[in-house]
């Protein structure tokens, strides 16, 4: 069981691109050899922003809503788990569903797998690797009272819009503070339109 | 003859790069390891603590090691998959000699016999041409035991004066520049007093990628209200959120301090008290600054007039604040002064000795710091002594038990020992833990040298590509096979330990150095049977020197992970025993005492006074003109390490960033007619480079940059020029004139070579 005052926060204004987090969540014990972690640009052409992407373990995981053989489950201290083997068809309906873009269907053996945050590791009161090992601690696994102690310029937030749908998450992103006092939820869709950062070299003439 | 033996494709089909894998138990999700091993990581300065999981005399994995200070668990990709490194196909498991013949162009050899073999060589150049005709390479990847160790066995058993090592290219324009400002070459305080700061300065770091635990404490400290300041001609992922960033024209760091130095004296932002108490040389430095109007140093710098105006600011009306550099601001030659500039900031706010306020050099190899302090280096002998200091010379030659007169003098840089070679006056090389053919500026030069040599001997585990010019290669140790002290950036001695047994007839460095020793019939003084022993030694040798280690034990070092020298073992100012230094991790504390101020001052110097020193700037050699027109720049990427000996054969690395790219502003590749993944050419007075254009805006539109990790065509090195800094001898890998245009087509080596090779 995940003690339930241990929380997993993501801040990718933190995030640097290293892949820390993926090489090492390669080396779990449930999944060695395969990273369930995505990590990537924003738009590598107009900034280093890298965005580091778990599975954010829904209250009501729409991947284990639309799959047709139930083979998602989500344990009794919220994680939701890779799709049980027997079950999964390997459909890829979650693939297509989830909002997050977190499960991955394995072709070589029919396999839904997702990030399960390490529940071998947080069931026995462990740090899930990838936290564990971000150099920039932008994956945070810890209370509440810590985070909130740490980032004193950022909140917490687990309520995405995603165009008519609003998702409530076990994993939690951290948002500027003023953001999270105005807003009810990040919208998610909104923020999807192109932005392009002003180029920090205007100035110089070639 | 120290020529390739065959063509390279054959050389690479045996001894790689190939790439490792997670296989059999290091794939198994069910085999459990029988111990885990608390060490650390075998690659950067950062020396983060990790456990390395264990069985069958295999390193198997990791498991986070959350209770050591430094990085509390955190590891970058580097750390995570360095276990990959162990029980790999290239792993060299006997000695090998030269052999055209042989299908790979070396033969597996007998141990004993190769050791023979190397102490005949070497006995025949030295009766022939001196004691001097044979150099010796060493690098600051290894022990402090083995560093120390090297160092003797250069002057004591071979009784040359050329050695020297690979923090050549690394940490001597700091270490130089921090011995002439403070009298002593350590950063000022633990990393844990950046939390809490009001202003960082980073100049010339890579932070994320270089060292990336470094950027935890460093966005924690902004968390807690410090503003961060970046200064670099490229947006690395540490400028992405700081508060300011000074894009800096490439070679004009110094220019950039003393125009920020000139705004903070006119505006009397500066602690005249300090200054006035604690340091000398003022006065010479603001008459320097005056000329660096803020006009002139927009012009030179590229740094927009309203950044420099907002810098001075920032830095200098913070109540604490820290400053910190790597090879951006050292690797010129200006690299010196480029340091001593940045002190001057610090200096000139009295920002030091007390809880966040700190200054330092982030050190780019795992021992970088350790492995400067204790002889390997031309000039020195252990203790951070100084070889041509009389009193220095006879307090070592008493602990080596030699008449002070047979104590070589100092020899000369890496780079000059090459010189040297081509000069005929070095006709041997005994070679570990350097890579000179991939790792030295204008490394063609470097290549014909090599090819020059009467007598090669390498030392190394895996097959290096300075080591394929090698006649014998002795089988080394890899990290996770030794145990000894390192010293990591923060000045805090921590303890590698052994995970794993040698394989084959590889065996620790330490013995094949003292292998040697005994097989040239020289073995007074290299009869060790542990590294522990050697530590004993290096004790008594550091004690009195300003790298005091007297106090410094394994037990304590275990106990309190980790040990901030100096540490005595004897009080410095009564000489009485003490039971249990607790070392030093803050310097330059108000009433501290040291050996060389003895009570005059915090500083090392005898009136305990820091060290303002005018900090010239002065245009790079080989500078952009109108046939060269761009500045090429050379830098690390956070998968791979240094020459990529060891992490261009780590499978999951290599994926992650597999060939060099050339990085260049979309305005400068507009005007080139290049896109994104184009084949692009670049080309220096030394040579040129074909790779994949990397278009983005985040790197100076005047300015391209090349990773330096490969090999051969694919080295940036090719290009770099071999200018050095007068004083530190660090070459100029930051800047170098360069033209690039679009390829007419794909590389020979695409279509021969796999990535990493």
């Amino acid at each position: 069981m995940k003690p339930a005052h241990l929380h997993f926060f993501v801040d990718p204004s933190r995030c640097i691109g290293c892949q820390a987090c993926v090489q090492a969540c390669s080396e779990c014990d449930t999944h060695r050899g395969e990273s369930m972690i995505h990590l990537e640009y924003v738009d590598r052409a107009s900034s280093v922003q890298t965005v580091p992407v778990v599975c954010m373990h829904c209250e009501q995981p729409t991947c284990a809503e639309v799959c047709p053989a139930d083979a998602i489950k989500r344990t009794a201290d919220g994680v939701v788990q890779s799709a049980r083997k027997p079950r999964c068809i390997a459909c890829g309906n979650c693939v297509q569903a989830c909002p997050f873009g977190v499960p991955e269907v394995y072709e070589d053996r029919k396999l839904m797998m997702k990030c399960d945050m390490c529940y071998d590791r947080t069931s026995v009161g462990k740090k899930p690797m990838c936290a564990t090992v971000c150099p920039s601690q932008a994956l945070f696994y810890g209370t509440a009272e810590e985070i909130a102690r740490l980032r004193p310029m950022s909140a917490p937030t687990n309520r995405f819009q995603f165009g008519q749908q609003t998702i409530t998450t076990r994993v939690f992103v951290m948002a500027p503070k003023q953001f999270v006092q105005i807003a009810k939820n990040v919208d998610v869709t909104a923020s999807l339109e192109p932005q392009r950062g002003a180029d920090p070299f205007e100035h110089v003439e070639i | 003859m120290a020529t390739i033996p065959v063509d390279e494709r054959r050389i690479n089909e045996r001894f790689g790069p190939h790439l490792s894998a997670m296989t059999g138990e290091r794939l198994s999700t069910s085999v459990e390891p029988e111990k885990l091993v608390k060490t650390h990581c075998c690659f950067c300065g950062q020396q983060c603590g990790i456990q390395l999981k264990v069985r069958d005399n295999q390193v198997i994995g990791f498991e986070p090691w959350e209770e050591f200070p430094f990085n509390r668990g955190m590891l970058c990709p580097k750390g995570v998959k360095r276990y990959l490194q162990g029980s790999h196909p290239d792993r060299l498991l006997t000695a090998l000699r030269r052999d055209p013949s042989a299908p790979n162009g070396f033969s597996a050899m007998p141990y004993a016999e190769a050791v023979g073999r190397v102490a005949s060589e070497i006995s025949r150049l030295q009766s022939a041409h001196g004691p001097g005709s044979v150099g010796v390479l060493g690098g600051a990847s290894l022990t402090t035991e083995k560093t120390y160790l090297l160092g003797k066995f250069a002057r004591v058993c071979l009784k040359t004066p050329f050695i020297d090592y690979n923090g050549r290219l690394c940490m001597v324009s700091a270490g130089a520049a921090n011995k002439k400002a403070f009298g002593i070459d350590r950063v000022t305080n633990p990393w844990a007093d950046m939390i809490g700061t009001s202003v960082i300065w980073v100049a010339g770091s890579n932070v994320a990628e270089c060292s990336p635990i470094t950027t935890n404490y460093l966005w924690q400290a902004r968390e807690q209200g410090a503003k961060i300041i970046i200064q670099d001609p490229r947006l690395t992922p540490i400028a992405r959120t700081c508060d300011l960033f000074l894009p800096v024209k490439p070679g004009r760091d110094a220019a950039l301090f003393a125009g920020v130095l000139q705004i903070m004296i006119e505006h009397h932002w500066i602690d005249q008290r300090f200054i006035d108490a604690h340091t000398v040389g003022f006065d010479a430095v603001a008459a320097y600054c005056r000329d660096w109007t803020i006009e002139k140093t927009a012009e030179v710098t590229g740094v927009p007039r309203r950044s420099i105006e907002h810098a001075a600011e920032m830095w200098a009306k913070a109540p604490t604040g820290f400053l910190l550099h790597a090879r951006g601001i050292e690797h010129h030659s200006n690299g010196v002064q480029n340091v001593l500039g940045s002190i001057n900031l610090v200096l000139a706010t009295g920002r030091l000795g007390r809880p966040h306020c700190g200054y330092g050099t982030i050190v780019g190899q795992a021992n970088g710091q350790g492995g400067r302090e204790h002889g390997q280096k031309c000039d020195q002998l252990p203790g951070l002594r100084d070889i041509s200091n009389p009193e220095h010379r006879k307090y070592i030659s008493g602990v080596w038990g030699i008449d002070e007169r047979e104590l070589p003098g100092p020899g000369v840089d890496a780079y000059e020992m090459f010189r040297k070679i081509d000069a005929g006056e070095i006709k041997g090389l005994v070679a570990i833990c350097f890579n000179p053919k991939v790792s030295l500026p204008d490394n063609h030069f470097v290549t014909r040298c090599l090819e020059k040599l009467e007598f090669f001997v390498a030392i190394d585990f895996f097959l290096n590509d300075t080591a394929r010019h090698a006649d014998i290669v002795l089988p080394g140790s890899l990290h996770e096979e030794d145990e000894g002290v390192v010293t990591q950036v923060e000045g805090r001695v921590i303890k590698v330990n052994k995970a794993v047994e040698c394989p084959g007839e590889a065996r620790q460095d330490w013995k094949i150095i003292q292998d040697i020793a005994r097989a040239l019939d020289r073995s007074k003084g290299f009869t060790f049977t542990e590294p522990r022993e050697i530590f004993e030694e290096l004790r008594v040798a550091s004690k009195g020197g300003i790298a005091d280690y007297s106090g410094v034990t394994y037990e304590k070092v275990e106990r309190e992970m980790g040990v901030f020298w100096p540490c005595y073992a004897e009080d410095p100012k009564t000489g009485a025993p003490i039971a249990d230094h607790p070392g030093t991790p803050r310097l330059f504390e108000p009433g501290s005492y040291n050996p060389i101020a003895k009570g005059a001052g915090p500083f090392y110097f005898p009136d305990g006074r820091a060290r303002f020193n005018v900090a010239d700037h002065r245009v790079p050699a080989d500078d952009v003109s109108e046939e060269y027109p761009t500045f090429l720049t050379t830098g690390r990427v956070v998968s791979q390490f240094l020459s990529g000996t060891q992490t261009r054969r780590i499978g999951p690395l290599v994926n992650q960033y597999p060939e060099p790219r050339l990085e260049l502003h979309p305005k400068l590749a507009e005007k080139l007619g290049i896109v994104d993944r184009d084949w692009t050419v670049t080309e220096t007075r030394r040579g040129t480079i074909t790779l994949r254009a990397m278009v983005v805006n985040t790197i100076r539109p005047d300015t391209v940059f090349i990773p330096y990790h490969w090999a051969g065509k694919k080295s940036a090195n090719q290009l770099t020029v071999a200018a050095q800094d007068p004083i530190s001898k660090i070459p100029q890998y930051k800047v170098c004139a360069c033209r690039v245009k679009k390829a007419d087509g794909p590389p020979a080596y695409a279509a021969e070579l796999e990535p990493q090779q």
